[in-house]
């Protein structure tokens, strides 16, 4: 079979030839719509306000730094990424947490109602945050948790404890029973043999669990900006109240959004082969 | 995967999950189902009122307008970027840098908050400062998404696109990769078309995987609200409030519970209903698939 492959004719190796160039012209111009939008708001984030509105240029004539360093200089700016970052790491350090044990049963045993319970999780992942926007603000006004970080943290398990469960069993399930049965008889404790032998054989899957509970809690708004006004107000929000003013300011706008992707753009390298996998809940 | 031993010790495993998701999930469901068949004059009077509410919103007009456009919406963003996803991820280089490279900057709008890419939009289709509206302008293309309707549906669906069709890539792209070279080689050697070879080898290797994306995207899709809500915000007039924009517009900006706790549970359950269907889909063709 090799020898077929090699010896391909001069029409084959052209028409192979056509259709990679191809492919980099699909490739391509997908990714310049990709990134142009993208590549306008970092543009709009390098310029001021006067040059913004009056000029209109490719790229900044007069490069300024000055609407990022508003940002970090501002309170009000930089506090909103303090407490977005807060929340999310509550909420990634919840979810992942409370998703290990319940994996770990879904992926090793049956019980009463398993297959029922498994689906009820994902149902949370189909309820629209709209649906329990007003409910939540009920709820956490009423247990005095109104405006604080662990409001946010706990509305966003509603989505991301399901997503965490539903990754981290398919990345166990990946891993033999015979593991656990050998560690048994070796005389290991369950917590042992959990802490020890089983979280090593699935560390990518809790790295990959976590960073997506780090980025659908990252993204969200709508939950975010209803249970927080003033002491836990998300960067989102902070940016959305800029835009209803009038006169907006372009330009530390723009730059607000930039730095709201740079968390995702940073780790998402180490994550970029198991990207599928998460997105498809654990289910490729 | 049959061989799991029964065990009901394993629900003090699943405990925690099921407490946390109970707070967070069925005491506010519990609260709208309540809020749903009651009505209020004020003061915490509550009054029985039965399914009044229900029937009511779905005579509405104004209901019935926002589901058609939700799932005018819907159909139109799935028809575009499933497709669209499928092709892309034939064209993605299969090994090396390129394909790090493509995998990251592909999905690097999926990781971007859902009101900053409602930012990136606004901005990008402004005609004074954008360079999509700027570009529309010069051209002499008559383009305004604050007051054209049909500018204002382009933008969303555009948007939404650009958003969401590198979900559907990179998940046919996984399952691309899961097909091995010899049914390629055998391929060539039986001499199948370009056709041919997508549609008995690339498409069945993709059918899971597109059943997921097909299920991701309509549930999230039609749960839409922040990146409409920035750049439109419903407009012009209600041309694109889609059914989460409704929603909020009633249960917070009216502060009309009894309907707007009964649009909830009808929003949810029709997500829940067809979600369903598409989820035992799926799990019928796992089955199919095993034996």
């Amino acid at each position: 079979m090799p020898a077929t492959a090699t010896t391909a004719s001069p029409a084959l190796k052209k028409s192979r030839a056509i259709s990679i160039n191809t492919s980099a012209a699909v490739m391509a111009s997908y990714l310049v719509f990709l990134l142009l939008p993208i590549y306008w708001l970092l543009n709009m984030s390098l310029k001021n306000n006067e040059e913004i509105l009056s000029t209109f240029s490719l790229w900044p004539q007069n490069l300024t730094f000055a609407n990022y360093i508003t940002i970090f200089t501002d309170a009000s700016w930089y506090s909103g990424y303090i407490n977005s970052i807060t929340y999310v790491g509550m909420n990634t350090v919840l979810s992942v947490s409370v998703a290990l044990p319940a994996a770990y049963a879904f992926s090793r045993y049956r019980f009463l109602g398993d297959k029922h319970l498994f689906f009820w999780l994902l149902t949370n992942r189909m309820a629209p945050p709209a649906v329990f926007a007003l409910p939540f603000f009920q709820l956490y006004s009423s247990v005095g948790l109104f405006d604080t970080h662990i409001a946010v943290a706990l509305a966003h398990t509603l989505f991301n404890v399901p997503l965490a469960v539903w990754i981290l069993e398919g990345f166990m399930s990946g891993v033999p029973k015979e593991i656990d049965e050998t560690a048994y008889i070796d005389g290991y404790s369950f917590p042992k043999f959990f802490g020890k032998i089983f979280m090593p054989l699935i560390a990518s899957g809790v790295g990959v669990a976590a960073f997506f509970c780090f980025m659908f809690s990252w993204v969200e708004l709508l939950l975010a900006r209803t249970l927080t006004s003033v002491a836990a107000k998300p960067i989102a929000a902070t940016m959305t109240r800029t835009v209803s003013a009038s006169g907006v300011d372009w330009g530390v706008l723009a730059a607000a959004g930039i730095l709201t992707i740079i968390p995702g753009a940073l780790v998402i390298w180490f994550v970029r082969n198991h990207i599928a996998k998460g997105f498809a809940l654990g289910r490729v | 995967m049959m061989d799991k031993p029964f065990n009901n010790k394993a629900w003090l495993m699943v405990l925690p999950v099921v407490l946390l998701v109970a707070f967070s999930a069925v005491i506010p469901l519990m609260t709208v189902v309540n809020y749903s068949v009651q009505d209020t004059f004020g003061n915490n009077q509550f009054f029985w009122a039965g399914l009044e509410w229900y029937a009511e919103l779905i005579s509405s007009a104004r209901f019935q307008d926002a589901l058609v456009r939700q799932f005018v919406f819907t159909a139109i963003i799935l028809s575009i970027e499933i497709p669209l996803g499928i092709f892309i991820a034939l064209h993605m280089p299969k090994r090396g840098i390129g394909a790090s490279i493509s995998l990251v900057l592909m999905a690097l709008p999926l990781l971007i908050p859902w009101n900053v890419v409602g930012t990136i939009w606004q901005i990008f289709g402004r005609v004074d400062i954008g360079l999509l509206g700027a570009t529309m302008d010069a051209i002499g293309v008559d383009y305004n998404y604050t007051q054209n309707i049909f500018d204002a549906w382009l933008t969303i669906i555009v948007m939404d696109v650009w958003h969401w069709t590198s979900l559907v890539a990179l998940l046919c792209y996984a399952g691309l990769q899961s097909i091995p070279d010899a049914y390629f080689q055998a391929a060539k050697i039986d001499g199948a078309s370009r056709w041919a070879v997508f549609r008995y080898i690339e498409l069945p290797k993709m059918h899971r995987v597109l059943l997921i994306a097909f299920l991701l995207r309509f549930m999230d899709s039609f749960m839409i609200y922040t990146e409409p809500f920035v750049v439109t915000g419903g407009g012009p007039g209600n041309s694109t409030t889609l059914l989460s924009l409704d929603l909020v517009k009633m249960a917070i900006g009216q502060f009309d519970l009894g309907p707007a706790a009964a649009f909830s549970i009808i929003y949810f359950l029709i997500i829940l209903l067809l979600s369903w269907v598409f989820y035992t889909a799926m799990t019928n063709y796992d089955k199919g698939e095993a034996k």
